[in-house]
C-alpha cells in the first residue's frame, strides 16, 4: 500500500453564532492524501474547501475552532500542536500557495531576498548555496533568466510570474505536501494552462503530494488524481478523477458538471435550481435535498453516510446513486437557443473607434491635436444587429471592458463614432446623451456586491431606473417593481431586502432587473458571470436567454471565459491589446479558430474532461503596451512571419465560412495548418 | 436562507435605527459610561437654572474664597460667588455654542467634501488646496481676529467656530466619498443619467453619512476644547456668565491656596469631553457593527 502522508479523521470545524450555538463548517471529514498523489478539492464558495486545505497545516482560521476529530502528519495531530512546533512542519514538510500570489508577496522586497529568507527558515544552506538554489527554484518553475527576475519587485512581474516565484518560494523546504488555495484563479485562460502545467510537472518531477483546492471542475480535471467533492461542509463524492468527471454518481456532482459551458457543445448549459443551504440553517436530512432531482422522503429525514462502491472505486454521499449509475450512457443535451434568424437591422455601428488613456498635453489640447499614435483600443469596426448577442473576448487588458464602456458613454472615444439605431450618432458626453439614448443602453456589471448600493433595498434599487425614465410613482411604481422581480423569478418577498441578505447569484438577478427596467435596446454585460459560482452561472445565463427572447434586447457580451461565450453569443469578437483579430458567428469561429490568438486562446481552455489537455502554442508572455506598428499579436504568435508581421499591418481577409479574420497569412493555409496540428 | 419570514426584512424606520445603534452602544461598558456622562451633561444643563442653590452672579465679598463647606459645597471664589452654582451652570453656553457649530461644521464640512470627492479634477484641487492653506493658519489666531473684530456674540461664535473646524471634515467626507465613487453602482448611475445632486443624494450620502456622523462626534469634543480655550483668554462668553473656560482663567492666579475654585471647572469641562470620546467611539463601533454582515441564525 502507498504511504499515506495526510491524515483527516472525523474533522469537524465550526464557530460560535451570536447567540452561542455551535455551528460547523466542516461536518466529520475524514480522508487520507497519499504520497506523491495530487487530490482536487472542489465546490462551491462556502462549501468548506478552503477551510478543510487550512486545517491540514494546522491553522484554523480566527473566529473557527475545531469542533472535534484530527489532522495526522508524521504520526503527530497538526491540530494539538503549539505555534513553535508547527513552525516546523509549516513551510519545511507542508506548504501553502495562496489564490493571489501579488498579494502575498511582501511589495518592497526583491523577489530573490524573499526566496532567500524562505531558504533561511527552511534548510541549513550557507549564503552561496542559498544562492545556488535560488536560481535553481526560479529555473524549475520556468522563469527566464533567473539572474535577473531575482532582483526584481514584486510587482515588476506579471500575474503569472508572480504565481511562479510563489510556487518556487512553497518549493523552497522541499515539502511534502503542497497546498494550493486556487492558485490559477484571476490569471488568464492561457497563463492559468501554463502554471497548471507546470504544477503537474513538478508534481510528477519532485513526487511531491498536492492538495489542490478550487472551484474551478476544469483547473482540477486537469491536474488532479483523485478529486473530493465537497458540498455545505461534508465530502459528498471522493475518488479517482477520471470517474468522477466522467460518471459523477452523487447528484450535485452530475448538477455541477451539466452547469459548466463546454466549448464542444452550442446551447446553454444546465443550471441547478437553489443555492447551498447557510451552515447551521439544516440540521436534518441530506443536506442537497432542496436542490436534489432525485430527493425522496427518506433524503429529507435521514443524512445519508459517506458510502464506498468498490466497482467504481468511489464514496458516495447518497441515496439513490445507482440512479445516476443506470442512466449513465445519457448524452449531453444542453439547453438549444433559439437561434432565430436575425433581422440584419443593424442597431449600433462603432466605426473606427479609438480610445485612448493617456492624457492629453495642454498644447495639444488647445491645438485638438492628437498626440497618442499608439492607443489603448484602435480602428474598433463592429456592426451590431437588433436582437443579436455579440461578444467581445479576449484577456485582460484587451481593452473589451474599455469598448463598452465607451458605448455607455462613460469613456470618450478618441476617434471614430458609434452610431445608434443606424441615424443617432452618439455623443462622446455622457451628459450630452438624451434620456432616451442613455435609457436604450444599459450596463450589468461584474460584481454585484458593487454594483447594487450596499444602502438601499432592492425597491430603492429598481425604483431608480422607473422613477427616472418613466416618472413612475406610488402604486404604479410598486407594482412594476414586483412585476420586475418576478420576470427575475424573485418574488415580492424580496422588495425590502438589503442587497447583503441576498446570495451572489440572487444580487446578480436584482442588476438584471434593473437594466431591464429601463426597457433598453441593448443591454452591455460586462463579465456578469464571472463572480459566481458554476451552477448559479448557469441559471444567470439561461435567465438572460429567456429574457432576450421575450423582449428582443441586443447584448454586448464581455468575458474571458470562452465555453460561456460559446454557450450564449451570436458572434464573437476576438480582441488582443485593444485591436480586433477575428469577428464572426460563435459556431464558425469555435469550429475553425482562424487567427492565431483565438487557436492559442481556444487550446489554453480547461475542459472538465480528462481525456482534453490544454493546448499550449504560444509562450504566456503579458505584454503592457500593444507594438507601434504592424500585427497587434507579433509578440507572441506561434506562426509568426518575421518583418512582415513586424511592419505592416495585416489585411482583413474574410472566410468561407464567414468569419473574418486580420493575419498576413492566407486565410485557407492557417486552417489547413491547424487541421494539420 | 428559505426560513427567513417576510416580517424580518421589513425596511426599518429611522427610529427603530436610531434606537437600535443606542442599545449596542451602551451594551459594551465604554459606550454605557460615555453615553452616561453626555446624558447627565445636557441635563444638567437643561435643569442646573433650578437646581442651582444659589444666584450665580451674586456677588458677597464677605464670603470670598472659603473653602468648600456643607453650605457651600465647592467652596466660593474670588467675588464670593458659589462655585458650585457656576460649575453646573457652566456647561451651558459651551454645550449650545460647540453642538450647534458642529452642526454647522458637519454641514458645510460634509457637503463640500462630497461634492469635491464626485466632481474631482480642477474644482477638487482647487477648494481642497484653499482648505490647506487655511489648515496652515493656526486657528486660534485667526478666531481671535474674528471675535476682536465682530464681538463675542453667540451669531458670530457659532458660525466661526463651525467654520474653522468643518475644515477637517472636507478631508475625511472626501476621502470617504472617494472610497464609494469608484465602485460600479456609482457608474451605473451616472450611466443611467442621474445629475451630481442625484447621485450625492441617493448614492453617496447614505454609503459615507456613517463615516461623517462620526468624525462630527470627534470634532464636538474638539470644539469644546477650543471653545473654553477662547472663554480662557478672555474671548468667549463675557462675565459675569458662568463658563468653565472663564472660571479656571480667574481662579487660576489664585491656584495655590483656593484649588477648589479650579478644579470644580476643570473636572466639568473634562469630564464632558471623555463623555463625547467615548460616545463618539462607541457610535462608530456599533455603525460598523451593523454594517457587517452578521453570522447567520
Amino acid at each position: 500500500m502507498e504511504k499515506i502522508i495526510q491524515k483527516v479523521k472525523n474533522l469537524s470545524v465550526g464557530f460560535k453564532s451570536q447567540k452561542g450555538k455551535e455551528i460547523s463548517i466542516l461536518k466529520n471529514i475524514t480522508t487520507n492524501i497519499k504520497k506523491g498523489e495530487t487530490v482536487g478539492i472542489v465546490g462551491e464558495s462556502g462549501s468548506g474547501k478552503s477551510t478543510l486545505a487550512l486545517a491540514m497545516m494546522g491553522y484554523v482560521k480566527q473566529g473557527l475552532f475545531t469542533m472535534g476529530g484530527e489532522c495526522i502528519f508524521n504520526s503527530s495531530n497538526l491540530l494539538a500542536m503549539g505555534n513553535r512546533e508547527l513552525e516546523k512542519v509549516r513551510g519545511r514538510k507542508i506548504a501553502m500557495i495562496p489564490q493571489n500570489a501579488g498579494q502575498s508577496l511582501t511589495p518592497n522586497l526583491k523577489i530573490g531576498y524573499q526566496i532567500d529568507e524562505a531558504l533561511k527558515l527552511h534548510t541549513n544552506l550557507n549564503k552561496n548555496e542559498r544562492d545556488k538554489k535560488i536560481s535553481e527554484l526560479l529555473n524549475k518553475v520556468r522563469l527566464p533568466s533567473p539572474e535577473t527576475i531575482a532582483l526584481r519587485y514584486p510587482h515588476e512581474l506579471s500575474g503569472g510570474q508572480q504565481q511562479r516565484v510563489a510556487v518556487g518560494m512553497a518549493l523552497a523546504g522541499n515539502p511534502d505536501l503542497l497546498l494550493l488555495d486556487e492558485p490559477t484563479t484571476g490569471l488568464d485562460v492561457t497563463t492559468q494552462a501554463h502554471v497548471l502545467e507546470l504544477l503537474n510537472f513538478i508534481a510528477k518531477d519532485t513526487g511531491t503530494s498536492m492538495v489542490y483546492v478550487s472551484h474551478d471542475l476544469g483547473a482540477i480535471a486537469q491536474v488532479s488524481d483523485r478529486i473530493i467533492v465537497m458540498y455545505s461542509g461534508e465530502i459528498v463524492l471522493e475518488g479517482p478523477a477520471r470517474d468522477i468527471l466522467k460518471q459523477p454518481i452523487h447528484p450535485y456532482t452530475y448538477g455541477l458538471l451539466k452547469s459548466i459551458p463546454k466549448l464542444s457543445l452550442a446551447g446553454l448549459p444546465d443550471s441547478m435550481p437553489g443555492s447551498q443551504p447557510q451552515p447551521g440553517a439544516k440540521t436534518k436530512g441530506c443536506s442537497f435535498y432542496d436542490r436534489c432531482n432525485l430527493a425522496e422522503d427518506k433524503c429529507k429525514k435521514n443524512s445519508p453516510n459517506l458510502e464506498y462502491v468498490s466497482e467504481l472505486k468511489t464514496s458516495v454521499r447518497c441515496f439513490n446513486y445507482k440512479k445516476l449509475i443506470e442512466q449513465k450512457s445519457e448524452k449531453q443535451s444542453n439547453i438549444k437557443r433559439n437561434e432565430k434568424n436575425i433581422k440584419i437591422n443593424e442597431i449600433l455601428n462603432l466605426t473606427d473607434v479609438s480610445i485612448s488613456y493617456a492624457k492629453q498635453k495642454l498644447l495639444d489640447q488647445i491645438f485638438n491635436k492628437i498626440t497618442d499614435s499608439n492607443p489603448t483600443v484602435k480602428d474598433i469596426n463592429i456592426d451590431i444587429n437588433k436582437g443579436e448577442t455579440i461578444a467581445l473576448v479576449g484577456e485582460s487588458g484587451s481593452g473589451k471592458s474599455t469598448i463598452l464602456k465607451s458605448i455607455a458613454g462613460l469613456l470618450r472615444t478618441k476617434e471614430g463614432n458609434i452610431k445608434f439605431d443606424q441615424d443617432r450618432i452618439l455623443s462622446n458626453d455622457l451628459k450630452k446623451r438624451s434620456s432616451g439614448d442613455l435609457r436604450a443602453i444599459q450596463l450589468i456589471f461584474q460584481n454585484p456586491d458593487e454594483s447594487l448600493n450596499p444602502n438601499h433595498t432592492v425597491e430603492e434599487i429598481l425604483a431608480q431606473p422607473l422613477k427616472l425614465y418613466f416618472g413612475l410613482s406610488g402604486e404604479e411604481l410598486k407594482n412594476n417593481i414586483i412585476g420586475l422581480l418576478e420576470k427575475v423569478r424573485l418574488g415580492k418577498f424580496y422588495l425590502a431586502r438589503y442587497p447583503r441578505q441576498l446570495s451572489g447569484g440572487e444580487k446578480q438577478r436584482v442588476a438584471v432587473a434593473r437594466a431591464f427596467a429601463a426597457k433598453p435596446d441593448v443591454i452591455l454585460c460586462d463579465e456578469v458571470t464571472s463572480a459566481l459560482d458554476v451552477s448559479v452561472q448557469a441559471a444567470v445565463l439561461n435567465l438572460l436567454q429567456q429574457l432576450k427572447e421575450d423582449f428582443g434586447t441586443t447584448y454586448i457580451f464581455v468575458s474571458h471565459d470562452l465555453a460561456v461565450v460559446r454557450a450564449i453569443s451570436d458572434r464573437v469578437a476576438v480582441l488582443y491589446q485593444g485591436r480586433l483579430c477575428e469577428i464572426g458567428p460563435s459556431k464558425n469561429v469555435y469550429k475553425f479558430p482562424s487567427h492565431p490568438y483565438t487557436e492559442v486562446l481556444l487550446g489554453a481552455v480547461l475542459e472538465p474532461d480528462p481525456d482534453i489537455k490544454p493546448k499550449l502554442v504560444a509562450e504566456d508572455i503579458v505584454e503592457d503596451k500593444p507594438p507601434e506598428k504592424g500585427c497587434c499579436f507579433q509578440g507572441r504568435c506561434p506562426r509568426f512571419l518575421g518583418d512582415k508581421c513586424k511592419n505592416e499591418t495585416p489585411p482583413w481577409q474574410i472566410g468561407d465560412n464567414g468569419n473574418a479574420i486580420r493575419c498576413h497569412i492566407n486565410i485557407k493555409d492557417l486552417e489547413k495548418k491547424q487541421n494539420g496540428n | 436562507m428559505a426560513t427567513k419570514t417576510v416580517s424580518e426584512f421589513k425596511k426599518k424606520n429611522i427610529y427603530f435605527k436610531i434606537s437600535e445603534v443606542l442599545v449596542t452602544m451602551a451594551s459594551k461598558p465604554s459606550g454605557f459610561i460615555g453615553l452616561s456622562i453626555l446624558v447627565f451633561h445636557i441635563l444638567l444643563a437643561f435643569l442646573s437654572p433650578y437646581l442651582a442653590p444659589y444666584d450665580f452672579k451674586a456677588i458677597d465679598p464677605s464670603l470670598m474664597l472659603q473653602a468648600p463647606s456643607s453650605e457651600y459645597w465647592f467652596g466660593t471664589d474670588s467675588l464670593g460667588r458659589d462655585v458650585f452654582t457656576r460649575t453646573i451652570m457652566g456647561g451651558r453656553i459651551a454645550l449650545t455654542i460647540t453642538f450647534f457649530g458642529s452642526l454647522i461644521a458637519l454641514l458645510w464640512g460634509g457637503l463640500l467634501g462630497i461634492f469635491c470627492g464626485l466632481v474631482g479634477g480642477k474644482i477638487d484641487d482647487v477648494v481642497m488646496r484653499i482648505v490647506d492653506a487655511f489648515l496652515s493658519i493656526p486657528w486660534i489666531l485667526a478666531m481671535l481676529l474674528i471675535v476682536s473684530l465682530l464681538g463675542t456674540s453667540t451669531e458670530v461664535l457659532i458660525p466661526a467656530l463651525g467654520f474653522f473646524y468643518g475644515k477637517g471634515i472636507v478631508r475625511v467626507a472626501r476621502a470617504a466619498t472617494h472610497d464609494v465613487i469608484a465602485k460600479d453602482f456609482i457608474v451605473s448611475a451616472r450611466a443611467r443619467g442621474h445629475g451630481n445632486l442625484s447621485i450625492i443624494w441617493n448614492e453617496i450620502i447614505p454609503n459615507v453619512r456613517d463615516a461623517i456622523l462620526v468624525e462630527g462626534a470627534m470634532r464636538w469634543s474638539w470644539m469644546l476644547l477650543g471653545f473654553s480655550s477662547l472663554s480662557f483668554l478672555g474671548f468667549g462668553v463675557s462675565p459675569p456668565t458662568p463658563d468653565w473656560g472663564l472660571m479656571i482663567s480667574n481662579a487660576r492666579g489664585l491656584m495655590s491656596f483656593a484649588y477648589w475654585a479650579v478644579i470644580a471647572p476643570i473636572v466639568g469641562l473634562s469630564s464632558l469631553i471623555i463623555g463625547i470620546n467615548l460616545t463618539a467611539d462607541a457610535f462608530a463601533k456599533a455603525l460598523g457593527i451593523d454594517r457587517s454582515t452578521k453570522a447567520p441564525v
